[in-house]
């Protein structure tokens, strides 16, 4: 079911003590990023490097890649399954979501291969 | 307002979360798409949502949000009561529609997110 990984990534957070605006910044990128790989991959992780002032966290799938990432980036557009759009996603909102509550993001993904998130979050300006 | 005034106000029953009846809700979110409810950062809102399933209680989760006002008499199965009261959120339903739940509860201040 999504949003576990996303659920115990954000209890540790609560226990490193980051503002709460940050956790909610990191929490809902990672959420849909969580969501992206559910709906659309085979299956992928997530990894988190805690830096003093930044925390990186990298989606990882194992395929199938996006064929077109400029269009897989506009708001509303989705190739979410009508059983994804039942359970409330699949709007087209979850890459451009993530954009917005990161610092830096960088995808690489190809069409036949696997996507690739690096999102960064700066902790410092959100005290 | 209360989370009990809003109940009240909506004709409400409250499913579980007894202990957030005296909770002070400033604004009211209506959506049925997750991700937009997700892209909100103010604190003490109540979500009304004609969603019923595990996955509004998650994202209420991630954004937040203690209480969760189900329309169009969308009852919540066991699993999301159990999901909520795990995760400290009221869960209550109505029979209004989502227009109607919302149009009352703003014409008794509650506020718009946006």
């Amino acid at each position: 079911m999504a949003g576990v990984a996303a659920s115990n990534l954000k209890r540790l957070l609560k226990q490193l003590n980051i503002p709460p605006l940050t956790i909610k910044r990191i929490i809902v990128a990672v959420f849909e990023a969580e969501v992206n790989v559910i709906a659309h991959s085979y299956g992928g992780r997530i990894l988190c490097d805690f830096e003093e002032d930044t925390i990186q966290v990298q989606v990882i799938d194992t395929g199938p890649g996006i064929p077109d990432l400029d269009l897989a980036m506009t708001e509303g557009w989705s190739t979410a399954t009508e059983e994804v759009r039942e359970l409330g996603y699949g709007a087209g909102m979850g890459l451009p979501n993530i954009q917005k509550s990161c610092d830096k993001l960088s995808i690489y993904t190809k069409a036949g291969d696997h996507t690739h998130l690096t999102m960064l979050f700066n902790l410092k300006e959100d005290v | 307002m209360k989370l009990k005034d809003i109940l009240a106000c909506v004709d409400g029953k409250l499913v579980c979360g007894e202990s957030h009846l005296e909770d002070e809700v400033t604004r009211g979110f209506a959506s049925d798409l997750m991700s937009d409810v997700l892209t909100i950062l103010e604190d003490d809102i109540i979500l009304i949502t004609g969603l019923s399933n595990n996955q509004a209680i998650r994202t209420a989760e991630m954004s937040d949000i203690s209480n969760i006002l189900l329309v169009r008499n969308k009852k919540p199965s066991q699993s999301m009561i159990d999901m909520a009261n795990e995760l400290n959120i009221s869960l209550s339903y109505t029979a209004y529609s989502l227009f109607k739940a919302s149009a009352l509860l703003y014409q008794q201040g509650l506020k718009p997110v946006y």
